[in-house]
């Protein structure tokens, strides 16, 4: 029958890691001490007196601080840190949460496929569930961020915000989403408190899944199977949940004035689409270097399937939310499309998204050839992956950088500081056991998959 | 489609011996005309040495001219014929205009595609669609050969569906 297969991660697969991971601290670095003195002309003349009042400056201010604002004018100026460090503090936050979307992306592929009994992906379920390893990474990276850059990155943690005389009613109306139990202004115990559940309670699902799915693979039978199942299931009610709540707190509350009810959908699409380019490129590659034998065309095709309907999911839901905005023309909601689209600055990378996320995959993977022809694959699965960082990008940016923001050394350094450090973590995992489990009982199933 | 008038039938009782007639009928010359069966067979396809459907390409042309004629439509109205500004917009506001082009582009998609279909398989109003043995839709796969396109005699091809393991193998006529 089918023989075990063992992904061997080789010395020179880590050595060409790290030295991505090298060139993108170089780049990194590059970029960030270029910030300074390059053309963002604003330099560092805020950093040193936070209460100062700039009139006049607007371009140096992120949009959420101040064109959304109704209550108070110009003497709520956060200036915060540099523009310098905040652009390297919103990157590194847009990196978190990309990348931590990714990882729990993975955990739900596997779930999915448990929770709705599918045979055909029991050759590759391994791989997205791989990914999982990077989420105590991620927590303690973004508990990090959070704790060093939060006031650069979120306005609502500014504690003046919240008092009674001047202070900004809008932000106090959300006050307990964020600091509950505790008075606005405080330590945000609330936020942090999701932040930990979310990461433990998927961190130990994902334990559980792992270890019930390595113990199927030495026990064979349907025994772990059905636990797999119900585990799954009590996964994905979680996921439901709190991927939603946790777009909120980690990417809306940034535009903390402005709120969309599609948010929650509209990232979990964005974080799927990457995910599923992603498994799917790794299996492209894995089956490259000789692994993989039982995965044929018919489950690249799949995949390739999952990745086309899935972008046009994601692009069915980024213009749900942009159609009501843009129709009703209310301007609470309408400010967060000006920032992006009616922008010259970010104008570019709004009309980038849509092609890169939208027409690219839906044109190219349209046949069915396209779909099943590695080749193609190739090229549309990274530029997925790279679209939907930038979608993120859109998301933060803008409120949290404003024009001081771009894209240069600083944000191609830091994107191959953190690909090369999941795809070490996960390819790490993936080598600790075989490649796909030889006594899943939906494995003969996958083996005669066709379509 | 061909429409020859002279048919021999394989009738077969399981797919895997229909897989492998198939393979044995084709080896030894016998061009087949069509295959029937109740559910769809997987890879039967392919045992045939069927090329890929066009099905899809009119799907996507009937869809694009959807697209077409629904912007064109509603800039022609809205834009050009008598504009009018609609909550504070352009005349011609381009994502308003997009649920009316995708649904038009669905619907003449989907429409076309049926209606293609139909034509292809002989079931337009005005087509006789022929029925080689009511049982394909009940429990028999049938293999139909065209006797008028093939060089083999009737009693050849007859002995050999007989020996590829059909059930019954049925001689008829259509006029």
């Amino acid at each position: 029958m089918v023989t075990e297969e063992r992904f061997e991660f080789t010395v020179t697969a880590k050595k060409q890691l790290v030295i991505t991971l090298l060139v993108g601290v170089v780049l990194s670095v590059l970029g960030y001490f270029t910030l300074g003195s390059g053309s963002h002309g604003h330099g560092h003349d805020h950093s040193s007196d936070h209460s100062e009042v700039v009139e006049g400056d607007q371009g140096s201010e992120p949009y959420g601080a101040e064109s959304a604002e109704t209550d108070h004018g110009d003497h709520h100026g956060h200036h915060g840190s540099s523009p310098s460090v905040k652009r390297l503090l919103s990157n590194l936050w847009i990196n978190n949460v990309f990348f931590a979307g990714l990882a729990i992306i993975g955990v739900f592929f596997f779930a999915i496929q448990y929770a709705a009994q599918a045979g055909w992906s029991a050759g590759i379920k391994r791989i997205p569930l791989a990914f999982g390893n990077w989420l105590p990474i991620a927590f303690v990276l973004m508990l990090v961020v959070f704790m060093v850059g939060g006031h650069d990155i979120f306005h609502w943690t500014h504690s003046d915000l919240y008092a009674e005389e001047g202070g900004d009613k809008i932000v106090q109306g959300k006050a307990p989403y964020f600091f509950w139990p505790l008075e606005g202004g405080e330590f945000p115990l609330f936020w942090i408190g999701r932040l930990v559940i979310f990461f433990t309670v998927w961190f130990l699902l994902f334990r559980k899944l792992r270890s019930l799915a390595f113990s199927e693979d030495i026990e064979g039978g349907t025994v772990q199977w059905y636990k797999l199942r119900s585990t799954s299931a009590i996964f994905l009610v979680f996921f439901a949940v709190s991927s939603s709540m946790a777009a909120w707190d980690w990417v809306m509350s940034i535009d903390v004035h402005w709120f969309s009810t599609m948010f929650g959908w509209y990232s979990f699409a964005s974080w799927w689409v990457a995910g599923l380019a992603l498994t799917l490129f790794i299996v492209l590659l894995l089956k490259d270097k000789g692994y993989l034998s039982i995965v044929n065309a018919n489950h690249i095709h799949d995949l390739g399937k999952f990745v086309f309907a899935f972008s046009v999911f994601w692009t069915y839901v980024w213009f749900s939310q942009f159609l009501l905005i843009y129709y009703a023309h209310i301007p609470e909601e309408t400010v967060y499309f000006l920032e992006r689209w009616k922008d010259d600055h970010y104008a570019p990378v709004f009309y980038i998204n849509l092609i890169i996320n939208f027409f690219f995959p839906f044109l190219v993977l349209m046949t069915r050839d396209a779909k099943r022809h590695s080749r193609i694959l190739k090229v549309v699965c990274p530029a997925v992956v790279f679209g939907h960082w930038l979608d993120f990008y859109l998301m933060v940016s803008p409120g949290t950088v404003g024009h001081n923001g771009g894209f240069g050394f600083l944000e191609i350094g830091l994107i191959l500081i953190y690909l090369s450090a999941f795809l070490f973590v996960a390819l790490n995992a993936l080598s600790k056991a075989p490649l796909f489990a030889k006594n899943h009982p939906m494995l003969n199933e996958s083996l005669h998959h066709h379509i | 489609m061909s429409q020859g008038t002279n048919y021999i039938l394989g009738v077969y009782e399981d797919e895997d011996v229909l897989m492998r007639a198939i393979t044995t009928v084709r080896e030894s010359g016998v061009k087949i005309e069509e295959v029937y069966s109740p559910f769809p067979v997987h890879g039967i396809d392919d045992v045939l040495g069927y090329k890929r459907s066009w099905l899809s390409l009119a799907a996507f042309l009937f869809g694009i001219t959807g697209t077409c004629l629904a912007l064109t439509m509603m800039v022609g109205m809205m834009g050009v014929d008598w504009p009018m500004i609609i909550g504070g917009k352009d005349y011609i506001p381009i994502p308003s205009f997009i649920p009316v082009t995708f649904e038009m582009t669905v619907l003449l998609a989907s429409f076309g595609m049926v209606g293609t279909f139909f034509v292809t398989s002989n079931l337009k109003p005005w087509g006789k669609p022929r029925i080689y043995d009511i049982r394909i839709t009940d429990d028999k796969h049938v293999m139909a050969i065209d006797l008028d396109g093939n060089d083999k005699a009737e009693s050849e091809i007859k002995s050999l569906l007989e020996g590829s393991g059909a059930s019954e193998v049925n001689s008829k006529k259509f006029d």
